[in-house]
């Protein structure tokens, strides 16, 4: 116990958030984030694609508000993809852990503690937010979009056998090694990009565990990704199931 | 080790059991003919009853969305205070 009070004190979470035409919804992201992590050491890395409706400049006023030290902007020219913004960000990230979550509001900040938590009892090196056990949950999905979530994840739990219930989610909490070893390895973009991810680190032998969030879909802008989403998942799928994975060396995790 | 091995493994696995089945003749051959049929078939059910349970035990949280509704004028009534522009742009 107390040591685990220690390690609270030195830990550091860099929360990485990719943004494009969001500049309502990361005001009340960073709002909410502050209000949920009172007495962790963090960091808000925002890395905006040059929105062009005026994003960066909302961020700078949040710095006046909270510190530029806590809130980190860390933009691009245009708009270059979601893959390479993590990238991005993690390139500048100065904790030892690092959280992924969308600005759209459908990732609640209210569950940051339950990941921290989780990290903190089990040693996990990847904490991932599932919708699909008790306690998790969606809201505002039409028929369609739940047959294709389920489909999509019926197909990849039968080929891939990953271990995780949740393979699209995006609410991650990595530690930051981790995140950089499997970061570098993964080569699909957009919605494929997060099973990539975590069939890639639980082939490597990563320990992850899961904790349940809900998911309410966006109140506030619109998505930037769609278009022929099925097709691309298929894609990946195949890729994913028919690549090699190499056995890295993970010692340096332990 | 390369997945798709696993999963190939267990495809011969599985066709070697029918091979085998297929020379000692325990049920008819005619039968045993149709075992690969019936073996996608099923594998099909198999998928669309998963897809089907899914759907039906799908979560959902209407509660959720009327939290982050309170969370989000809270969130407004803070940042308008503190001179962050969060007005209009919706
Ligand atoms: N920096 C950057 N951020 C992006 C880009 N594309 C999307 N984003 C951000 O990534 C997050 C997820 O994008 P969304 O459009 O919400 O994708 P989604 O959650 O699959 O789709 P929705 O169901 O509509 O929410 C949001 O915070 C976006 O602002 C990009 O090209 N660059
Ligand atoms: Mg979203």
């Amino acid at each position: 116990m107390e040591g685990q009070q220690k390690n609270k004190e030195k830990n550091k979470y860099s929360i990485i958030v990719p943004t494009y035409n969001e500049r309502l919804n990361i005001a009340l992201l960073v709002y909410l984030i502050f209000k949920h992590l009172r007495d962790v050491d963090f960091e808000i890395i925002v890395v905006d694609d040059g929105s062009p409706d005026g994003t960066q400049e909302i961020i700078k006023q949040l710095q006046q508000v909270y510190g530029e030290d806590r809130i980190l902007l860390r933009a691009r020219p245009r708009k270059l993809g979601l893959g390479t913004a993590y990238v991005h960000g993690l390139k500048h990230a100065s904790g030892n852990f690092v959280v992924i979550m969308d600005a759209d509001l459908s990732h609640h900040p209210k569950y940051l503690p339950s990941f921290i938590k989780k990290q903190l009892d089990t040693g996990a090196s990847i904490v991932t937010g599932t919708r699909y056990v008790k306690g998790g949950g969606v809201h505002g999905w039409n028929l369609m979009r739940k047959l294709t979530s389920r489909g999509a994840n019926v197909l990849a739990h039968t080929l891939l056998w990953p271990g995780v219930s949740d393979l699209t989610g995006s609410f991650r909490l990595y530690k930051k090694s981790v995140l950089e070893d499997v970061i570098s390895s993964c080569v699909s973009k957009g919605y494929v990009f997060q099973m990539e991810m975590i069939v890639r680190a639980s082939r490597k032998g990563y320990h992850i565990e899961e904790v349940p969030i809900t998911f309410v879909d966006r109140v506030y802008g619109s998505s930037k990704l769609g278009g022929s989403e099925i097709v691309e998942y298929l894609k990946g799928l195949a890729y994913l199931l028919l690549q090699w994975s190499a056995i890295r060396n993970i010692s340096s995790d332990k | 080790m390369k997945h798709i091995i696993k999963i190939i493994t267990l495809l011969v696995a599985i066709s070697a059991f029918w091979i085998g089945l297929l020379q000692a003749s325990v049920i008819p051959s005619s039968h045993t003919w149709l075992l690969p049929i019936y073996f996608i078939v099923s594998l099909g059910c198999y998928g669309l009853l998963m897809v089907g349970v899914g759907l039906m035990r799908f979560p959902t949280c209407p509660q959720e969305a009327l939290l982050l509704q309170q969370d989000i004028v809270e969130a407004k009534d803070f940042l308008k205070q503190k001179g962050v522009d969060v007005g209009g742009s919706d």
